[in-house]
């Protein structure tokens, strides 16, 4: 039996493939402009690898995860990623995830979301914030982390992606560096992510998961603001898709 | 139909405008009630009222204008209806719960100002709502400041009187507001030309205790294991409790509590296998059922709302072994200010009711819901998430309005929450 979890995030699509006695295999697509498609090209090439669904479970999960027909069973993505992020770390822990669209701070608990927490309807203090300044600095978002690294961070105080972007603007009115700019563009984000965070309890260990899991530097700035240790994680995009598996081997 | 078009009319309706507003409720209606499965007969009597929302009891407001009688727009659920109908008046809810009257406010108030005041502004402005047009005068009352300065730009339409609700519970707070019912005596009495007396006073106290009774009962039926109505239905119920007939309303609700019961000893369920959900926050003003239908088409049944469309509007009764006017009022008074709304400090008593909501209804977990901009509501869900965290109630705080475009966002955490019941 394979045990398989499609996360349909706003940006990105995550697909993990659970086989007995096999590491988990993770693959990862743009969601573009429509989630049904993008369902459809995920069955593609799960047909490819695995020949015939027939002896697959499928648990779909995130924004798009209604979009998943063939799908056995759709669970949101808070359960999802507090399954996959609690197996991650390998213990109870607080996981924050930096989504495309939206941040969310879940507490999982022998691997079940016990409480969580999510953004409201604001870009700010997400992939989204990053993604805008970015594009306004004329940047990819890995050359505005590069940057960020040597710059000393100017504060951005707006609380609204577009109302940053005009301070931003009028930052470079003024003149000043890139490296600065970059480096402010990441402080806000993780002030903004620590801020919604600390309305909670957090547990000994907290992670990252989602877009920027893997990025050392932002967990770095997060700690900072946290004033705790934060954990990056390699895979940690795939922690919805890894749960949405996982919870098909177990509740299905 | 036709007659209510005349009707319209006549009431000075911007007829072209409302007509849009008609055209989108049957199939709202059709979306979020005639959906559901199992329910019970006798809510064709709310359904009735509500496909005819604007024609039925407005048409029987104007007949009794046309008697020299006085209709009194209200608000809020700390107006004493009492006074009104001894006085020989009626008194109407006006609701404020569409999108579709909220443009219309924004023209007059500031963007951050809560859905409820700005389509409050927006259906007298319109001219889109027959109630905000039968009423002779509304009664205001200072419970927000969003509220209270709205007002000064509504009465500048039409007659209108402020109750100055006070903000704390003090026994000098107690006999204010036992004066600001006086000043409301004098006002209804000059508007209607009739005297409250003891005797129908007396009549008025014992017949919205009735009301009151009913509603519990109503209530008490959700309490069963298995829910014998939905939440969506019986939020129909209390919204239309604002402004019909409180004596047909007694007399229906308690018909629909005959059926509930024999659900209940039936042990028939509307929701198997449905968690549990106390609502509390903010008020539900017709026709917001936007939470109801999120909750309840994501694996949860909503068995009690701790708002002004909930148990606040019902819980506690009236003293009615008050003999003078002066007793009578002093006890309307006590009963009114035992509702608790976060406009009061300290507002504990609303923690406690929370918490005992909680257990009586047994419920599965809370979802805090704060009309966005509410600013009271909305700063006070800080506290009673902590205090139910420390009484080991499991809770969801959402922020929300009337427009639809974060229901995709709150049904995820709706979901989510309600498989953290698990």
């Amino acid at each position: 039996m394979n045990y398989i979890g499609i996360d349909i995030g706003s940006t990105a699509s995550k697909v993990c493939i659970l086989r007995e006695g096999a590491d988990p295999v993770f693959e990862v697509l743009p969601t573009g402009w429509n989630s049904k498609i993008t369902a459809g090209i995920i069955k593609d090439n799960l047909l490819e690898v695995l020949g015939t669904l027939e002896d697959s479970k499928v648990v779909a999960t995130g924004y798009g995860r209604i979009s998943v027909e063939y799908a056995d069973k759709v669970i949101t993505e808070i359960t999802c990623h507090g399954r996959g992020g609690y197996e991650m770390a390998g213990c109870d822990c607080t996981i924050i995830d930096v989504g495309g669209q939206d941040t969310k701070y879940i507490q999982a608990v022998n691997g079940k979301a016990v409480d969580f927490l999510m953004n409201d309807k604001c870009a700010a203090g997400t992939g989204k914030f990053i993604e805008v300044m970015a594009n306004r600095l004329g940047l990819t978002i890995d050359e505005l982390f590069e940057l960020a690294k040597v710059g000393k961070p100017i504060p951005i105080s707006s609380l609204c992606t577009v109302f940053a972007e005009s301070e931003v603007i009028n930052y470079m009115g003024e003149g000043k560096s890139k490296e600065d700019l970059a480096a402010g563009v990441v402080d806000s984000v993780a002030l903004k992510v620590a801020t919604l965070v600390q309305r909670k309890t957090l547990a000994p260990t907290v992670i990252i998961t989602g877009g920027l899991s893997a990025n050392d530097f932002f967990a770095e700035r997060l700690s900072e603001k946290l004033g705790k240790i934060v954990l990056p994680m390699k895979d940690g995009r795939f922690a919805g898709a890894y749960g949405a598996a996982l919870l098909a081997k177990e509740k299905l | 139909m036709a007659d209510n078009q005349k009707m319209w009319a006549e009431l000075g309706m911007n007829l072209e405008m409302h007509d849009m507003l008609c055209e989108v409720l049957p199939g709202a209606v059709g979306d979020v009630f005639m959906s559901q499965e199992n329910r019970p007969e006798k809510m064709d009597f709310f359904d009735m009222v509500l496909a005819d929302v604007h024609g039925i009891r407005p048409a029987e407001l104007v007949e009794f204008k046309k008697t020299g009688g006085k209709v009194f727009g209200t608000f809020c659920a700390y107006v004493p209806d009492e006074v009104i109908f001894a006085a020989g008046g009626i008194a109407t809810g006006l609701c404020a719960g569409s999108q579709f009257w909220v443009p219309g406010g924004e023209r007059y108030l500031p963007a951050n100002t809560c859905p409820l005041i700005k389509a409050m502004l927006g259906a007298r402005f319109d001219k889109t709502c027959p109630f905000y047009r039968t009423a002779d005068m509304y009664i205001g009352e200072s419970t927000c400041d969003g509220k209270k300065k709205a007002y000064e730009i509504l009465g500048t339409d039409v007659p209108l009187h402020v109750m100055d609700l006070p903000q704390m519970k003090r026994p000098v707070d107690m006999e204010k507001w036992a004066y600001e019912i006086k000043e409301l005596i004098k006002v209804v009495e000059a508007e209607t030309g009739n005297k409250v007396t003891e005797e129908n006073l007396a009549e008025w106290i014992k017949k919205i205790n009735a009301k009151r009774a009913t509603l519990q009962r109503l209530y008490n039926t959700r309490k069963a294991a298995k829910a014998p109505i939905s939440g969506t239905d019986t939020l129909l119920v209390s919204q239309i409790a604002y402004y019909d007939d409180p004596e047909r309303f007694t007399q229906m609700v308690n018909i629909l509590c005959d059926e509930l019961e024999q659900r209940v000893a039936d042990g028939v369920d509307v929701a198997p296998g449905a968690k549990r959900i106390l609502i509390s926050g903010t008020p539900m003003a017709i026709p917001n059922w936007k939470m109801h239908n999120i909750i309840e088409t994501s694996g949860g049944i909503v068995v009690c709302e701790e708002t002004c469309t909930g148990t606040r509007y019902f819980e506690g009764m009236v003293d009615e072994t008050g003999t003078t006017l002066d007793e009578m009022v002093q006890n309307i008074a006590d009963r009114y200010m035992g509702i608790n709304c976060a406009c009061f400090t300290p507002n504990t008593g609303r923690f406690d009711d929370v918490i005992r909501l909680a257990k009586e209804y047994n419920v599965d977990g809370v979802i805090d819901i704060n009309l966005k901009f509410c600013q009271t509501y909305d700063i006070e869900g800080y506290t009673l998430e902590q205090k139910l965290n420390e009484a080991g109630i499991k809770v969801l705080g959402i922020e929300t309005d009337y427009t639809d475009n974060d229901a995709q966002q709150i049904k995820t955490r709706v979901e989510a929450f309600i498989e953290t019941l698990e």
